[in-house]
């Protein structure tokens, strides 16, 4: 039952990507990165990390993709820019994607990620309350740095998209 | 019964792939931009993954992180691109070849 569920989400997990690769139009396009957001927080899901999954749902699916609409619809670059084929780059995205693929599935053909069933209980991704209890214990400074990497972002941002004034001089 | 690790690893693989070849292949610097949020998420599947078999809490602390720098990553790439685009009016990767000039 548990294998069913597995391989249909991740069928439409791989669906949706490729779909985000091959649509013309980019409206479309993150549409389907939508949906494989979706997807990949039901695989989280299985995985028991609940949290995760609604984190992933909330920051990615309601935040990032949203932001990508916003850009493009502020762009209009949504109006079906057809994609052209190159015989040299899709050669070597197909060979450097099968590379990978074939790599590591030679590990674990080996058995090096062979770990075993599952651990049994519940992670730390799956409650809010012992996933804080890691967060501001042993990864208080990371969290720390995060905190300053998004004001600079923020700031950043802000310096970015500001308009230059009369008096400075444009580029 | 349950799909094993192998399951996991391989099919975030499959899904970094996929949006590696979307890098490439696409030349839409909006396109590009969601193919590489792809495979950050594809990472993040096999650090659950591997966080969930192995009973350590490090692979979904780590996750949270890469949620915070991907949110900050797309805020900052969209701004550069909509300044990019407001200097040449274009956001294909094959019409902004000043420096092959």
């Amino acid at each position: 039952m548990e294998q069913i569920a597995f391989a249909s989400i991740a069928a439409f997990t791989l669906a949706c990507a490729l779909g985000v690769v091959l649509a013309k139009n980019t409206v479309n396009g993150a549409m389907c990165l939508l949906l494989c957001l979706a997807g990949v927080a039901g695989l989280f899901i299985q995985l028991h990390a609940y949290l995760l999954a609604f984190l992933l749902v909330l920051v990615y699916a309601g935040a990032v993709v949203a932001l990508f609409l916003f850009i493009i619809m502020l762009l209009g670059a949504h109006g079906g820019q057809p994609w052209r084929f190159r015989a040299f780059q899709a050669f070597a995205g197909v060979v450097a994607a099968a590379l990978l693929i074939t790599g590591l599935d030679m590990i674990s053909l080996r058995g090096k990620t062979d770990a075993g069933p599952p651990v049994a209980g519940a992670g730390v991704g799956s409650s809010l309350k012992l996933y804080a209890d890691q967060l501001f214990t042993t990864y208080l400074l990371p969290v720390e740095v995060m905190g300053f990497l998004l004001l600079v972002a923020m700031l950043g941002v802000i310096v970015l998209s500001r308009r230059p004034t009369e008096g400075e001089a444009t580029e | 019964m349950s799909p094993s690790l192998d399951s996991y690893v391989l099919l975030s693989a499959a899904l970094f792939a996929i949006g590696f070849l979307g890098v490439l292949v696409r030349r839409n610097t909006l396109v590009i931009y969601m193919c590489l949020e792809l495979m950050l998420v594809a990472s993040t599947l096999a650090l659950v993954a591997f966080s969930r078999f192995n009973g350590t809490e490090a692979g979904d602390v780590f996750v949270f992180f890469i949620l915070t720098v991907a949110a900050a990553e797309v805020a900052v790439g969209l701004a550069i691109i909509v300044a990019l685009f407001r200097a040449r009016q274009t956001v294909q990767v094959d019409e902004l070849d000043l420096l092959k000039k």
